[in-house]
């Protein structure tokens, strides 16, 4: 086993605000890796840091013995981290079968003039494209979809086509933000065995973000915990949901301390 | 006859460029009003490297094309950083500078402009260039290329974030747009024998630009029903003398609330009813084997 990614003393100051402090943490290989916390606790801010929408203030990411300083999200991509969005970002006038059509883009190597004559090299390259699609369209349930446009699916399929999209370009740490929400338990448990079972055939590990607890202490090897951008704990989910800061950070302090405090 | 083929040379003309445009406007997302610059730029070209240097008329076309397309590449290395609104008004004051500039090359005629340039644009060599533009730009979106610009066009960030180099990406489809832009100066120039700066000025984007958006944005059936409809409509207008571009203006407001995403509103030719009909029964009967995307291509 070796590590992913290393996140080391990362730190984002917005300003004054401090969004980030610190953070340390490091993912394993085919780990799933829980990243939680309260509203505004940072956690969106630290996947920005790591595909390059936002440069770091302090502290290093690297990814596979590579580090990230100076790259820009596209080559991130390349590299193999791939993400989805806590609002939705999908190419919303394009279909299902677009959307990910589209994202096959590095699996095939032709060049322009080879599209505009349309030789061997497009016709092959077009044709594994399009199995790669339509496998993946079939795994994640959205095949009988594929020509309904993107912006008209509900909601749970659209966050599914969102994985779909970032698994077409088989990256080696796939990035979900808030990939459960605004689903109900039915498509929560669908997206738990998903999720797995792509963390099994692509050989990915996984860096999630979720408020559904139950789904973050089913399917999490490990969790950090964040809170004002600052880590409170870090484990497996039974280590942290017992930690008293952890606690405090979701459900607030007893009265009986608060007055203890004040006192 | 013969008038109603000098329209339709000049329609044909005038597609080319809006080919152009619309691969950089209605697929990738990037508004210009700076292809009549690109256009001047392809039209001199020609007409120096045909009446000075003697070179043939093909030739000078493909460089003309060529060459427009080297200069976008330097325009795009400094503009295509800025977002949305900024790179507009960046090509808004491209094509007005290209225009000046020309007006101040007195070698080339200066403002009084460049004369004795054969003519070798007529309907038949025009719209070959055109049914090439065409094919070429149909197999360009249908290629990973052409979804890379769409989705540019839709989701900047997530286009990104699925490995697509989109500042590349944009200077490709501003390259290529460049490019029929000067291939369509070029043939404007043999058409009209004689050009002047002043044949490229700012109203002559917009018009490009107008074609593209009433015809619809984002299909190619579109920039050529927009070059067709608004070149011919001022020549169907001719009998109301000076009222012709007050129809014609109002003409294009009542289209574009009428139909606000153009005439072809985003479908291209293949997506009508009635072909997809046509081609519903062509592979009933000949059952061809499923693409496995939907019949799509």
């Amino acid at each position: 086993m070796k590590k992913v990614l290393e996140i080391n003393n990362l730190t984002k100051k917005f300003g004054g605000l401090t969004a980030v402090d610190n953070l340390t943490f490091h993912i394993w290989e085919n780990q799933i890796y829980g990243l939680i916390g309260p509203n505004g606790a940072g956690k969106t801010t630290v996947f920005n840091m790591i595909t390059a929408v936002y440069a770091p203030t302090s502290g290093e990411i690297i990814f596979d013995g590579d580090n990230l300083a100076n790259k820009s999200s596209y080559e991130i991509a390349r590299a193999g981290i791939t993400r989805t969005f806590q609002n939705i970002r999908l190419f919303k006038e394009m279909t299902v079968y677009e959307n990910v059509h589209t994202a096959c883009h590095l699996n095939t190597d032709y060049n322009i003039w080879d599209s505009l004559i349309h030789n061997k090299n497009y016709k092959s390259g077009e044709k594994l494209i399009r199995q790669q699609v339509n496998e993946l369209l079939e795994r994640m349930g959205l095949y009988e979809r594929r020509d309904e446009v993107a912006m008209n699916l509900p909601y749970g399929d659209q966050r599914r086509l969102e994985i779909a999209r970032a698994v077409a370009l088989q990256p080696k740490l796939l990035l979900l933000d808030e990939p459960a929400a605004g689903m109900n338990p039915d498509e929560t448990n669908e997206l738990v065995k998903t999720i797995r079972s792509i963390r099994e055939d692509f050989k990915l590990s996984v860096l999630l973000i979720e408020h559904h607890m139950d789904l973050v202490m089913n399917i999490c090897d490990q969790i950090v915990v964040i809170n004002f951008g600052k880590e409170i704990a870090k484990g497996t989910a039974g280590e942290v949901q017992n930690h008293p800061e952890v606690i405090e950070a979701y459900l607030g302090k007893r009265e009986e301390e608060l007055l203890h405090v004040d006192a | 006859m013969e008038y109603y083929l000098q329209v339709l040379t000049l329609a044909g003309i005038n597609l080319m460029v809006v080919l152009g445009l619309g691969l950089l406007t209605g697929f990738t997302g990037l508004f210009s009003f700076g292809h009549a610059g690109f256009m001047c730029i392809g039209a001199y070209t020609s007409a120096i490297l045909t009446v000075t240097l003697k070179v043939p008329f093909v030739v000078a076309l493909i460089a003309s094309g060529l060459v427009a397309g080297a200069i976008s590449l330097l325009l795009g290395r400094l503009t295509l950083k800025l977002k949305g609104d900024y790179f507009l008004i960046a090509t808004l004051g491209f094509g007005e500078s290209v225009r000046l500039i020309f007006d101040n090359i007195e070698p080339l005629g200066g403002a009084r402009g460049f004369s004795g340039i054969e003519k070798n644009s007529n309907f038949i060599s025009v719209w070959l260039v055109c049914i090439i533009g065409i094919f070429f730009l149909i197999r360009l979106m249908n290629s990973r290329y052409g979804r890379n610009f769409k989705a540019i066009r839709e989701e900047e960030l997530a286009s990104a974030t699925i490995g697509i180099d989109v500042f590349k990406t944009k200077l490709l489809s501003l390259f290529i747009s460049a490019i029929y832009a000067g291939i369509g100066g070029s043939l404007y120039a043999h058409y009209m024998t004689f050009i002047k700066p002043t044949n490229f000025q700012l109203i002559k984007s917009t018009e490009f630009t107008i074609m593209a958006i009433i015809g619809g944005l984002g299909s190619i059936t579109g920039s050529v029903i927009g070059a067709l409809l608004l070149t011919v409509l001022p020549e169907l207008l001719r009998f109301v003398a000076d009222w012709r571009m007050v129809i014609y203006g109002a003409a294009v407001v009542i289209l574009i609330i009428v139909r606000p995403k153009g005439i072809a509103g985003g479908k291209e030719f293949k997506d009508f009813f009635f072909i997809v009909w046509i081609r519903r029964l062509f592979n009933k009967i000949f059952t061809k084997e499923d693409p496995g995307n939907g019949g799509k291509l």
